[in-house]
């Protein structure tokens, strides 16, 4: 009984590895709630480029994004107003929102969420 | 009939079958994980996310180039974060808070989490959280600040709840146990719960 055992973990971890496997980098994030329906590319937001050069809780505070994965409704509208991602995105501190192809650069047909972890179903705070 | 042929092997060779299948997903293993050293960041236009024909592509920066030089780690983005931060190879800054300034790491307390048996004691340390975040980003709708009120549990961190919000999305993900659960019980560090007395 024990042999079969350790034989199926194998088995199932080699399974689960040569499962096809996502090659997104950790943490990235789609957002796509409404760009493809208004005609732009996905948003593919890069977790790992932010955190090169800001701390998280530069952009996850009362004034900007709430940490679970889909709890906020970006606009282009609210960050040309500052919000969001305009925060930082305003020619000051990093690219304007008119330099709409560096974020809209998904693939067309994704679906939102967070790639390569468990999605984060916490309580939407902070 | 080859299905019968099959069968009798197999019942006169079954702990070699047995074996040789179970080599063969070792070396599967094996071949996923060196191929993920030598590969650790997928360029961005074969990431499956990127448009390879999208104009921001050729402008955006490359993961390698972001991320191959900060210390290595095993998993989640292939490098550890916090030996970047302290060793100074980064300096995320804290723009939008001003209020906070860019002040070195808070010297909060550690603390020992040992409630149920078997597996190593968690010791969580504050400091290398308050490198990267504010107390109000956990504090108190995911923990409370009092000690042990909180009922951590691996099966809600599993499902992406409490230390899971970042730990499996962003921070190193729970697969690697021993990275929290590091005190053996008994040992020369091993405190009772609570706050531990160290600086």
């Amino acid at each position: 009984m024990c042999i079969i055992k350790r034989w199926l973990i194998a088995l199932a971890l080699g399974m689960a590895l040569l499962a096809p496997a996502a090659h997104a980098e950790y943490g990235d994030v789609v957002l796509n709630k409404i760009a493809e329906k208004n005609g732009m590319r996905p948003v593919i937001f890069p977790h790992w480029f932010h955190r090169l050069r800001f701390t998280c809780g530069n952009c996850h505070n009362e004034n900007g994004f709430k940490m679970k994965a889909g709890s906020n409704n970006v606009n282009m509208g609210e960050i040309i107003d500052g919000k969001f991602c305009g925060m930082c995105h305003n020619n000051q501190i990093a690219w304007g929102p008119e330099r709409c192809d560096m974020c809209h650069s998904g693939k067309p047909g994704l679906s939102g969420g967070i790639l390569r972890g468990n999605e984060t179903l916490g309580p939407g705070s902070m | 009939m080859n299905a019968l042929i099959v069968k009798r092997f197999y019942m006169n060779n079954w702990f070699f079958v047995r074996w040789v299948l179970g080599l063969a997903a070792f070396m599967m293993l094996l071949a996923d994980a060196s191929g993920a050293a030598a590969n650790a960041w997928a360029p961005l236009a074969k990431d499956d996310l990127h448009d390879p024909k999208g104009p921001g592509i050729t402008l955006l920066q490359e993961p390698s180039e972001g991320l191959g030089t900060l210390p290595r780690d095993k998993v989640g983005n292939m490098v550890n974060w916090v030996q970047a931060v302290s060793k100074g190879v980064i300096s995320p800054l804290r723009v939008q808070n001003p209020s906070m300034g860019n002040l070195p790491p808070m010297q909060e307390p550690e603390i020992m989490m040992d409630k149920k048996g078997s597996m190593n004691m968690v010791l969580f340390p504050h400091k290398v959280h308050t490198m990267w975040l504010e107390c109000s980003n956990c504090h108190p709708a995911i923990f409370e600040t009092k000690v042990g009120a909180s009922n951590i549990m691996m099966e809600k961190i599993l499902n992406g709840e409490q230390c899971g919000l970042c730990h499996g999305a962003v921070a190193f993900p729970p697969t690697d146990c021993n990275r929290c659960h590091s005190v053996p019980h008994g040992s020369q560090n091993a405190k009772p719960a609570g706050k531990a007395a160290r600086p």
